[in-house]
């Protein structure tokens, strides 16, 4: 039986923004259904005892002094803009603040 | 049925640190649009965050300011969310292992001390500011405030009125400022509140549906909106309408709280721990040594103010408010041994200044001599009250010692009696009509003419002195009337 | 020896010629592009290429420096590494037009010493794939055989070092992108210790997996470029503060008594092509002859690899992806609202709500500049991060990991390095993976536990198949021990020649 739902993968499209037409949902969930059953075989796995690993270098407390660096000039930064308004990145309007 | 409030409060505050919490960018405020930017704070692709060493010191500050314990370990994790003011349309915060956990903080409310706890305190990277064009479609973003550090500091829901939510707002801007990490300023954002409100029948040990209230621009807004959410929900509640668990937003204009359009469902932010950032490990040396450097707090100096000085609590509580008060309370008392007329002298000349201007205590420059001069002054009658008042503002504004202007501007207070003697004279002379109102019984007369001499002298003339002796040449020229 | 184009010359040979006079770099470039011009319209290992912009550029380099041991020589870069001013799109629509501001640590450093970039190595998109098959702008060909893929996502530089369309290049691995191509291709690829090179200018896939290494000719080569782009770098909190050792001076090394494991889990029955499992059993013999000892070990959790890779470096891509979403650069989609051009006219569709708009914008935008695998990437890493999955899939993925590290820190009690196949084959037909994710993905199997427990990997050619394509034999060390592994790698490829011989696609004839 399957392990994701075409429904499913429509609202994890939705959580991601990414538009799906329906021809693509259906074989994207196909698709996605194997993967998801085959990475199951990891349930087998004993990990009770077992800490994860996020991050595989034993480093810790890398931080930098607080000070001011150059930033970067704004025409650099709003040149490359899709759209802009003066100084500003303009974007469709949004309606809840 | 009666109920009651039970109310958290949300508080983001804005670190002052020089540079961004990720990256090298100021953090002033007012900069011009997208100035204060890199390719880190814009979450350009391929590019890294690195955290800001003071900003984590200052984080341990403020949690030992709370008394809580920082955790051992700390590490960050990724918000997950798409708007247009998170450049990576995720945030840098903290989940499972924040900066602190359990602490608290100490309100008085009617005379009543309470303690009110505090859940979390954890670190996280502001976003940019979203602007609404008010007739097109479009909003504008700025990411100067992108990634300034932000403290979350959330109390536990055991607040139970407006009053109590005011108070310990009050008190943990006190706190904050005396530890100098944040300017604390809502109008600016470098502090934001957002309040959890729920209402349960008296002496119920359950809560009821929680609203959250969001956009409260000030305190005063702040205990605005949880006094009309308090009757909101008690209407509905008495109607037999369940509370919907929902976000409202305060409308300052119109005073109320109105429904956010309802969102799909609850976010899931999806954190995971964020692999760009190593944990840190927050060694013991390191909060001794922080600790050791905490400056006394608010709640501390009230008390010792109160025993040192026997103020009484509630003057002890409005100097101690802003930590320049406090500071400046003690350098006068170091040297003009009244402490009660220092303290109201600082209470009602010094506050009345700041509140008139809407200026904070940190924005005015007062040197403790120039209100030991006044006080001295005043002491032995070199001026009146009246006119010590008028110097103390000029003082501020022109950043001038009182004694200078007095110099300067001739402005001793006369009590030479001969020459008040003469002015008397005059001014009898020039008003006979009020003489004879006086004799006929107008009292007012003589304070008419005690003004004249005011004016005459240019404020100068010892009132008390002016007053006996146009009395006595009044009524030794004529009847007396008492 | 005949007499050789200046473009099929290694660094090491190339610098003396330079040092002396013997060689000006103007001749290489221009030996470099001609040849580019005559191979890449048909392997296109380049989405682009500017032959003037990189003469002036060239010209530039040798007037005001920097100079050092790279003067002059053009190294070739991924189209996923930050190049300032350069357009920088790992091979997708949604970074069109992307020109970052900053360049890539890694290559500041390769500029410091004098070398040319040379931009635009093709690579799946994003870094998804290990075929070089889902780049926006088009398909790599294998140098060896066009019909097949060079392998991926490095896809493009490593057929460019095979085919000298370039020197040497820098590529990324995140499952094996530098190994696996290297492997197609007949090229040595190296993929450094998690740390050792600043990952700082890297456009992310899966932060904690994401390494940048040298894709080159030979392994001295190799031991040259990572000399000089490893190291500590203040702007890459992952950066290991570890001393960087003379990598080529070391070479040398005498191998002799050093142990080489063998996992028996990498030699499974069935899962190895005949091939490709004689060529590496061949080379583990002349390690032996070189007085290497053979040792058996296990990394029994191997089989487990797949599964946990494509749970954490999902995750962690779809995360690093969301910021794909038009509003500050790249691709944004028209819509109702018509921002894409400024004042492009008014909504012709009745009006959304303005709501909707910008989700709209998101959506489109997202649906239109990504392709199908980042898609099928980008929903899964999604799905296993979302609340009430998380458990089951993300936290469950990395304790496994730590199992898969566990087993790697206890063999390396065994042994110096391990001894494996890059692949289960050799480069595969084009598109006969591409209608089958799953079957894609399980073709990483040797190359993906390097990644999750972020030890150094090297492959090398060891051998062809009947059919005349390259076979990639592998080596891992334990963490910071490259110069262990290049040593190993150096000396089976003084012993042997298989780095000699080149594509017939590249020779004059």
């Amino acid at each position: 039986m399957g392990v994701v739902s075409a429904k499913e993968v429509q609202q994890t499209a939705w959580l991601a923004r990414l538009q799906l037409q329906d021809a693509q949902l259906h074989r994207l969930a196909a698709q996605l259904d194997e993967i998801l059953q085959y990475v199951q075989q990891l349930q087998r796995v004993p990990t009770d005892r077992v800490e994860p690993t996020s991050h595989v270098l034993p480093l810790s407390n890398i931080m930098r002094q607080d000070q001011v660096q150059p930033s970067v000039p704004p025409e650099d930064v709003l040149n490359v803009a899709p759209a802009r308004h003066g100084q500003l990145f303009k974007v469709p309007k949004i309606v809840d603040i | 049925m009666e109920y009651e409030p039970v109310i958290g409060l949300e508080v983001h505050v804005q670190l002052a640190t020089d540079s961004k919490l990720f990256c090298g960018c100021p953090t002033k405020f007012g900069a011009p649009p997208n100035s204060q930017v890199c390719p880190v704070c814009l979450g350009l692709p391929g590019v890294l965050p690195v955290l800001n060493q003071r900003a984590f010191e200052w984080g341990i500050k403020v949690a030992l300011a709370f008394d809580c314990q920082p955790a051992k370990v700390m590490k960050f994790d990724r918000k997950q969310y798409f708007y247009p003011d998170l450049p990576k349309n995720f945030q840098i915060s903290q989940y499972d292992q924040p900066l602190s956990h359990a602490g608290h903080l100490d309100i008085v409310v009617d005379g009543v001390s309470k303690r009110i706890g505090i859940t979390r305190i954890h670190m996280e990277e502001d976003a940019g500011k979203l602007l609404h064009d008010p007739q097109e479609p479009f909003s504008y973003v700025d990411f100067n405030r992108s990634g300034i550090p932000l403290l979350e500091i959330v109390s536990e829901p055991d607040l139970r009125s407006p009053d109590e939510a005011y108070e310990y707002l009050l008190e943990l801007k006190a706190i904050l400022r005396y530890l100098d990490v944040s300017t604390c300023n809502m109008e600016e954002g470098s502090l934001r509140c957002d309040a959890n409100i729920s209402l349960r029948p008296v002496g119920s040990a359950e809560l009821g549906e929680k609203v959250e209230i969001k956009n409260m621009n000030s305190f005063k807004a702040v205990k605005a909106a949880l006094e009309f959410e308090i009757t909101r929900q008690t209407q509905q509640l008495q109607a037999g309408t369940p509370i919907v668990q929902e976000t409202r937003l305060w409308n300052a204009k119109s005073q109320i709280t109105e429904s956010m359009r309802t969102k799909e469902g609850a976010s899931d932010y999806r954190y995971f721990p964020e692999p760009d950032l190593v944990p840190f490990v927050i060694e013991p040396p390191v909060v001794n040594r922080v600790a050791k450097e905490l400056p006394e707090l608010p709640a501390q100096r009230r008390k010792r103010l109160a025993e040192v000085h026997g103020l009484s609590a509630y003057d002890a509580h409005v100097l101690t408010q802003h930590r320049r008060l406090a500071e400046l309370f003690e350098q006068v008392v170091e040297r003009y041994r009244n402490p009660k007329a220092v303290a109201n002298w600082m209470m009602g000349e010094l506050l009345g200044y700041l509140n008139a201007h809407d200026t904070e205590p940190d924005d005015v420059t007062v040197q403790p001599d120039w209100l030991i001069h006044l006080l001295e002054c005043i002491d032995r009658g070199t001026i009146s009250g009246k006119m010590a008042k008028e110097l103390f503002v000029e003082s501020i504004e022109q950043q001038v010692d009182p004694l200078q202007i007095i110099e300067s501007r001739n402005l001793r207070q006369i009590v030479d009696d001969g020459v008040l003697d003469r002015l008397a004279d005059e001014v009898l002379a020039r008003f006979p009509q009020s003489v004879q109102d006086y004799r006929g019984g107008k009292v007012n007369a003589l304070m008419f003419l005690v003004g004249k001499c005011m004016e005459e002298s240019k404020g100068r003339a010892n009132p008390k002195q002016i007053t006996e002796i146009l009395r006595r040449k009044i009524s030794s020229h004529g009847e007396q009337h008492p | 020896m005949p007499s050789t184009r200046p473009c099929e010359l290694t660094i090491h040979e190339l610098r003396p010629l330079i040092e002396k006079g013997d060689l000006d770099p103007r001749e290489l470039l221009g030996d470099l592009l001609a040849q580019i011009e005559q191979l890449n319209p048909t392997l296109h290992a380049y989405i682009a290429i500017e032959p003037k912009r990189l003469h002036a550029m060239l010209e530039d380099r040798l007037r005001r420096g920097p100079r050092g041991r790279l003067l002059g020589i053009p190294i070739t870069v991924k189209d996923n590494l930050c190049v300032k001013g350069e357009e920088t799109a790992c091979a997708s629509r949604i970074l069109t037009a992307f020109r970052p501001p900053y360049t890539a640590t890694a290559i500041e450093r390769l500029i410091q010493e004098g070398a040319l970039i040379v931009p635009r190595a093709n690579m799946d998109e994003f870094a998804f794939g290990s075929s070089t098959e889902t780049s926006h702008f088009g398909i790599t060909k294998n140098p060896w055989e066009p019909a097949r893929v060079p392998g991926g996502s490095s896809g493009g530089s490593a057929c460019a070092v095979a085919s000298d369309l370039a020197v040497a290049a820098l590529g990324t691995d995140t499952g094996g992108s530098i190994r696996q191509p290297a492997a197609f291709c007949g090229v040595v690829g190296l993929k450094p210790t998690y740390g050792r090179v600043s990952r700082y200018g890297l456009i992310a896939f899966a932060s904690s997996l994401d390494a940048i290494g040298p894709i080159t000719k030979d392994v001295t080569d190799c031991a040259l470029l990572l000399s000089i782009i490893a190291g500590r770098d203040e702007r890459d909190s992952t950066s290991a503060p570890v001393e960087v050792p003379d990598y080529v001076a070391s070479l040398e090394a005498s191998v002799k008594g050093r142990r080489f494991g063998v996992p028996k889990e990498y030699f499974v029955e069935g899962g190895i092509e005949p091939e490709v499992k004689d060529a590496v059993e061949h080379a583990a013999q002349v390690l032996e002859r070189l007085g290497m000892r053979r040792v058996a070990i296990n990394l029994p959790h191997t089989t487990y690899a797949i599964a946990t890779y494509y749970i954490v470096a999902t995750a962690e891509a779809s995360s690093n992806l969301a910021r794909y979403d038009g509003v500050q650069y790249g691709y944004r989609a028209t819509n109702g609202s018509g921002l894409r051009a400024q004042g492009s006219g008014q909504a012709h569709s009745p009006q959304p709500t303005a709501q909707s708009d910008l989700i709209e914008m998101y959506m489109r935008t997202r649906a239109e500049g990504l392709g199908a695998e980042a898609k099928r990437r980008i929903i899964l890493g999604t799905y296993v991060l979302s609340r009430g999955y998380y458990e089951a899939y993300y936290l469950k993925g990395l304790k496994v990991r730590t199992l898969i590290k566990q087993d790697f820190d206890e063999a390396f009690g065994q042994c110096d390095v391990i001894v494996c196949p890059t692949s289960p084959t050799a480069a595969f037909r084009i598109g006969e993976k591409l209608d089958n994710p799953l079957q894609m993905y399980l073709s990483d199997i040797f190359t993906i536990s390097a990644n999750l427990a972020g030890i150094p990997a090297l492959s090398m050619p060891c051998g062809f198949t009947k059919g005349g394509l390259p076979i990639g034999l592998q080596l891992f060390a334990a963490p910071f021990e490259e110069a262990r592994l290049l040593q190993v790698a150096y000396a089976y490829e003084q012993a042997t020649e298989w780095h000699q011989r080149q594509p017939a696609i590249s020779s004059k004839q």
